[in-house]
């Protein structure tokens, strides 16, 4: 039984807090310099050339890229032969964010409760999910995941007579109502079956996948593409004024589902599609 | 494509020249404010009381910046979503405020007050922060001190790029763009 201990783990993610806000991923960077070249409209183009600019002065001046430095959403790959010691895994990772974001300068966007919204002062509590997997090795995904394209998120519990064409409109009618207020050029999360939460988690888990990598099952990549088209013909372009650039990729995760439903559910990311990961 | 340069605050005549799509810089002051100092600011005049700035003929920057880290004048500080405030924000026209900047299309309500009051609503470029925060020359909290990053700021900036989405006769650029853009 190999050990990681609670320090281990809160200052990996205090790490990942602070560059995950600071250092927008180069499969972004890259997907956004292409999408440049496509454009025909100067407005897009123009929007497109400040995001990158701003992506340089972030890095350069260590400061976050924007300023809703998001919500922290962790996804734990956990090795059934990893043991944890010296503390909790989720005290642990709330100690990272603390941290994190108390050293990192970045923004406290958290009320400690949806009723009564009072500020925790330091972002936490995070969202943690766990997944036991084989090995003895801990890897932590993080998103700072910004809340103008959560809001603009959706899911529907679809019939199986909607079929693939019924979640395509589905998806591409998320996307026209998210509109300019999720920040476009956005990535899209799309979860298809399992149950109500399993879509929704699917499609979290869909926008920790870096730009350009597609589903390795061939029919869901070839959904992925077709999305992606028909989003970008949407017309709304960077910042929903107007373009071809409105999603930067689209991603699909497929999980088992009932004979009698189709679950479908969209998380959509912002083009700060902040995702880092560390392996422990 | 150049952008108009403007002075803040801005007056009647040059908030009746802008257009739908016009790419703007704005030089001069500007206060923040989101979605607690709106709530706040709505209970406040609805209780017969007065607002603690005057808004007459400003403009309302919706932000909540990141915290500056030393040296910093204001820490990132790029739009928040405008819908949120859309509830409060007749309430403020009514009061005289002229400019906002957010990022997002508005409530048809707020469009006809827009229109009604010759205001003008700006969208700055939501996830440019760090380029946004290049611009702003002083930040200095003037009201709500209680509601941190979300307290009301009066800010100094210069040559602040923004781009106008409502302007004053009905002009929606949102809406433009999904009628005449499929750029094929």
């Amino acid at each position: 039984m190999r050990e990681v201990t609670y320090e281990q783990i809160v200052d990996a993610v205090k790490q990942l807090c602070i560059e995950a806000n600071v250092d927008l991923g180069f499969d972004v960077v890259r997907a956004m310099q292409e999408a440049r070249k496509r454009e025909k409209s100067a407005v897009a183009e123009e929007v497109l050339s400040q995001l990158l600019q701003n992506a340089e002065i972030a890095a350069a001046e260590r400061v976050p890229m924007c300023q809703d430095t998001g919500m922290s959403v962790f996804l734990v790959e956990l090795g059934q032969d990893c043991h944890i010691v010296g503390g909790s895994l989720y005290d642990a990772i709330n100690e990272g964010v603390r941290r994190g974001y108390g050293e990192g300068y970045l923004r406290a966007s958290i009320v400690h409760d949806p009723i009564q919204r009072k500020n925790t002062g330091d972002n936490t509590p995070g969202i943690v999910h766990v997944e036991l997997v084989a090995g003895d090795t801990c890897t932590i995904h993080m998103t700072a995941k910004g809340f103008g394209s959560e809001n603009m998120s959706r899911l529907k519990m679809m019939k199986p007579s909607d079929g693939i064409e019924g979640v395509k409109a589905f998806v591409l009618e998320t996307v026209r109502l998210a509109g300019p207020n999720a920040c476009p050029p956005v990535v899209v999360g799309v979860g298809l079956g399992g149950n109500f939460e399993m879509s929704a988690y699917l499609a979290k888990r869909a926008l920790f996948r870096p730009i350009g990598e597609r589903n390795q099952r061939e029919d869901a990549a070839q959904l992925e593409l077709a999305l992606l088209e028909q989003i970008n013909q949407l017309g709304l372009g960077p910042q929903g004024m107007g373009g071809r650039t409105t999603a930067l990729d689209v991603h699909v995760e497929l999980y088992a589902t009932h004979i009698a439903g189709l679950p479908v559910a969209v998380n959509i990311n912002c083009h700060a599609s902040r995702h880092k990961h560390v392996t422990l | 494509m150049s952008a108009k340069q403007l002075i803040l605050p801005l007056n009647q005549q040059q908030i009746r020249e802008l257009r739908a799509g016009d790419r703007v810089e704005l030089t001069g002051m500007m206060y923040t404010g989101r979605d607690a100092a709106h709530k706040r600011m709505a209970e406040t005049l609805q209780a017969g009381g007065s607002l603690p700035v005057d808004l007459a003929g400003q403009t309302i920057y919706y932000v909540g910046p990141t915290p500056a880290k030393p040296g910093q004048v204001i820490g990132s500080a790029g739009p928040t979503t405008s819908s949120r405030m859309d509830p409060y924000t007749p309430l403020l026209l009514a009061q005289g405020l002229k400019g906002m900047i957010g990022k997002g299309s508005r409530s048809e309500a707020v469009k006809n007050a827009i229109v009604q009051s010759e205001a003008v609503y700006f969208a700055a470029i939501g996830g440019a922060g760090a380029l946004i925060a290049k611009t702003i020359r002083s930040a200095e909290m003037v009201a709500y001190h209680d509601l941190g990053t979300e307290a009301i700021y009066r800010l100094e900036v210069e040559r602040f790029p923004v781009i106008v989405i409502n302007d004053g006769v009905g002009g929606d650029l949102y809406q433009q763009s999904l009628d005449s853009t499929r750029n094929d």
